[in-house]
């Protein structure tokens, strides 16, 4: 039997998920349609319609990290705490095991000790390093790691940059000029990946309206998803945005990222954990 | 896509319009608006269910009159609620008696907490401590190398080792002690809720340290999960308080607020930049208006207050300087002055204005208004626009109606006669000073401007708004009625 309470179930599990009321309606008034025109009276039949429509929304994508420079710069931006540093690690880690060369750049010159937090996953992965001094200039650190990549003919290079919070004009604009900048020598930037916290709430569609309009974001990382926390916010990032998850972090060992898989990812929606 | 609550409110404004009561439906419009803000705001489902029975319940009948209109009504208690919810307990922070006190810090990978027990070693130095950290983070690579970095900027000894949280923790408290540092605050790995081992670790840190603070780093773009991972961190550790980090950002931190709305425990700290002195007290009032996407609170307070006061203070002026002042014109000065008096909750808000509300309060003496205006409720309204006809069998009657004393009645009256013929004298002043004592800008009974509220002198008592004079010439017993002195006067002193 499909009732209010059904709905009432449905409109409560998508809220909790994080995938913000405007979503919420307009997913569930997808189904209504479909459940009067298909005649399902099932609540299963039901969960299955509402997980084809958020399917349908995140359907499509090219999940794929693009390369074709040389070398090929993957950037990676995002607001404090959301896991740049440790993606940049794991994701060098799966680069270089795939027989590719990978240059690590620490773009990060402003959090206390950033650069040894990277030096480290560089030595777990056998990635080179280049840095610059704490407070150094983070466009000319990406920049030199490019060049140093290019003159030893590296395939890629991984740019960290320090965390900000997109209300910080100063901060957006210095993130933008190392896009440039990053693209002006031997090196073309192929990817800039906005790493998204999966505990972020509404406000991660903010953040990746404003990151995609000072750094023209590429796709979303989404980390910590081995938590309780669903992420669901990236469903309106994909549907306003048009920027698809690419990657999800599901730990903290070094493969502990993995292709984003829109179906599981869907089905988890809707499962429960109990914490600890 | 993020608006403030009253704008929200303006299609819903059009159809209620002239109503002088909010009925079920049009409260249920309001509600369901509120409803879209609180949860664009990540406050949790569970807690905008409970938040919104409570507004519906205090909405429904309200009646609508004075400075506010519905939709300010409706933002006014909203705030109000969150307010409650916010400020129902306060932090403080206790020092051991026996130092060094300690604190704990506990939260989600990247909340923020190593760049947070800096900022907070920062702040016990501030207050005249000798803080020390301590890093047991050994997990995340370089945690300990931020620490004392950042330990070295503010000058606060780091102790960490390279063995096991749980041992560095201990140790570290043994070194404070040896050092006879007399606060604390360890830093912790990051960790998942549904981790068991790892929470299972920190529960073990926590049980060695003793902490007198236990302190969960949250930060304020977290959404839904918020609650469920606060649960979690309180069952195991005994949470005293949220510390809430990435204010500086436009999040709108329902996450912080639906926390403590569960878990029963107050914000102490909020942390609003990156650098070390980006970190302060919490302030309940300033959380409210933001979840609301305020603004509303200043605008709501000022319009209101100002547009409303203004008028009826000018028209009253204009009929004391003709002396034609009656009572009825006392009474509602006297409403004016009690709208402040209720509206000082919403006051508080305002950052630093609790102090300044407070002496408000004290001012304005609730009990002596009411009788007052109990006693001019009770006269005719012939008794009203002439007090000189109140003979001795109308002041029984009046005493009797408003369950007051003759004496008192003859005060009140006396009192006016004083007050109508002053200002009948400042009148008749001449122009300069008429214009300088209309009450077109602010009166002088402690209301709020931008610049913040006019000092209310105590001993002088709370001059009525549009009197338009000054205590500093009249004297305050010369003048308005004295609110703050003795009332209702001893049977004796009625004449």
């Amino acid at each position: 039997m499909v009732d209010d309470r059904t709905w009432e179930g449905l409109t409560n599990a998508l809220l909790l998920a994080d995938i913000g009321l405007p979503t919420t309606e307009a997913l569930l008034d997808g189904v209504r349609h479909r459940v009067g025109a298909e005649g399902v009276d099932d609540i299963e039949g039901v969960l299955g319609l509402l997980k084809e429509e958020i399917l349908d929304r995140l359907g499509g994508a090219d999940r794929s990290l693009a390369v074709g420079g040389q070398p090929s710069v993957w950037l990676f931006v995002g607001v404090n705490g959301v896991g740049k540093t440790t993606t940049i690690g794991k994701l060098g880690w799966r680069e270089a095991s795939a027989g590719r060369s990978v240059v690590f750049a620490a773009g990060d010159t402003f959090r206390a000790a950033a650069a040894d937090q990277l030096q480290v996953w560089a030595d777990r992965a056998g990635a080179t390093m280049v840095r610059g001094a704490e407070g150094a200039d983070p466009s000319s650190v990406v920049f030199d790691a490019v060049e140093h990549a290019a003159a030893r003919g590296a395939d890629l290079v991984l740019a960290d940059t320090a965390g900000r919070v997109h209300t910080r004009g100063n901060l957006m604009d210095e993130l933008a000029k190392v896009r440039r900048v990053a693209d002006k020598g031997a090196g073309t930037v192929t990817e800039t990946l906005l790493v998204i916290d999966s505990t972020t709430g509404q406000n991660g569609l903010i953040q990746a309206r404003e990151f995609a309009a000072a750094a023209d974001v590429t796709g979303i990382v989404l980390t910590k998803l081995d938590g309780s926390a669903r992420g669901g916010i990236v469903v309106a990032v994909q549907e306003d945005l048009g920027i698809p998850v690419k990657l999800i972090g599901v730990g903290e060992g070094t493969d502990d990222l993995v292709e984003f898989d829109p179906a599981d990812f869907v089905d988890a929606l809707f499962s429960v954990d109990v914490p600890a | 896509m993020f608006e403030g609550l009253s704008s929200r409110f303006e299609g819903i404004l059009r159809k209620v319009r002239g109503k002088g009561r909010l009925g079920p439906e049009d409260v249920e419009e309001f509600v369901a608006e509120v409803r879209v803000a609180l949860l664009e705001a990540d406050v949790h489902l569970d807690v905008v269910q409970t938040l919104l029975d409570r507004i519906r319940d205090r909405a429904v009948g309200v009646e609508v009159a004075g400075a506010l209109n519905p939709g300010q009504i409706v933002v006014k208690i909203v705030l109000e609620e969150l307010t409650a919810v916010l400020g129902g307990e306060t932090f403080r922070p206790a020092y051991a008696s026996k130092p060094p006190t300690v604190v704990l810090l506990a939260g989600l990978q990247g909340s923020g907490k190593t760049t947070t027990a800096a900022k907070l070693a920062r702040w016990y130095k501030g207050q005249g401590r000798n803080p020390m950290l301590i890093g047991a983070d050994l997990e995340r690579p370089a945690a300990v190398a931020q620490l004392r970095t950042l330990g070295d900027r503010i000058s606060v000894p780091v102790f960490s080792d390279s063995t096991d949280p749980v041992a560095v923790a201990r140790a570290g408290l043994a070194e404070a002690v040896r050092l006879g540092r007399d606060v604390v605050i360890c830093d912790t790995a990051g960790r998942l809720a549904i981790d068991e081992d790892l929470m299972a670790e920190v529960a073990e840190i926590s049980a060695a340290l003793q902490p007198h603070h236990t302190f969960l780093v949250v930060d304020a773009m977290t959404g839904q999960d918020a609650v469920t991972m606060a649960e979690a961190f309180h069952s195991r550790l005994g949470l005293d308080a949220l510390i809430i980090t990435k204010l500086d950002g436009d999040a709108r931190g329902g996450a912080a607020l639906s926390i403590t709305e569960v878990v029963g425990r107050p914000i102490a700290f909020a942390s609003t930049g990156e650098t070390v002195e980006d970190f302060e007290l919490f302030h309940p009032d300033r959380l409210a208006g933001r979840i609301l996407g305020m603004g509303d609170v200043e605008t709501l307070i000022e319009k209101a207050e100002e547009t409303f006061a203004a008028e009826e203070a000018e028209a009253a002026a204009a009929r004391m300087l003709a002396g034609t002042f009656t009572l009825d014109d006392f009474l509602e000065q006297l409403r004016a002055l009690r709208k402040m008096g209720s509206i000082s909750s919403i006051m508080e808000m305002v950052p630093g204005m609790a102090s300044q509300v407070r002496d408000l309060d004290e001012a304005v003496d609730e009990r002596r208004i009411d009788r007052i205006e109990g006693i001019i409720n009770s006269m005719t309204p012939a008794e009203r626009l002439d007090p000189d006809v109140i003979d001795g069998s109308r002041r029984a009657r009046i005493a009797a109606g408003s369950g007051t004393q003759v004496g008192e009645i003859n005060q009140l009256v006396k009192q006016f006669r004083e007050m109508r013929k002053m200002m009948k004298q400042m009148g008749g002043r001449g122009p300069g000073r008429r214009k300088a004592g209309r009450a077109k800008k602010k009166g002088r009974g402690g209301r709020v401007t931008a610049a913040g509220p006019a000092p209310i002198d105590k001993k002088k008592g709370l001059s009525l708004p549009g009197l338009g004079m000054s205590p500093d010439d009249q004297g305050p017993s010369s003048g308005g009625l004295d609110l703050t002195g003795n009332w209702p006067p001893g049977p004796t002193s009625g004449r």
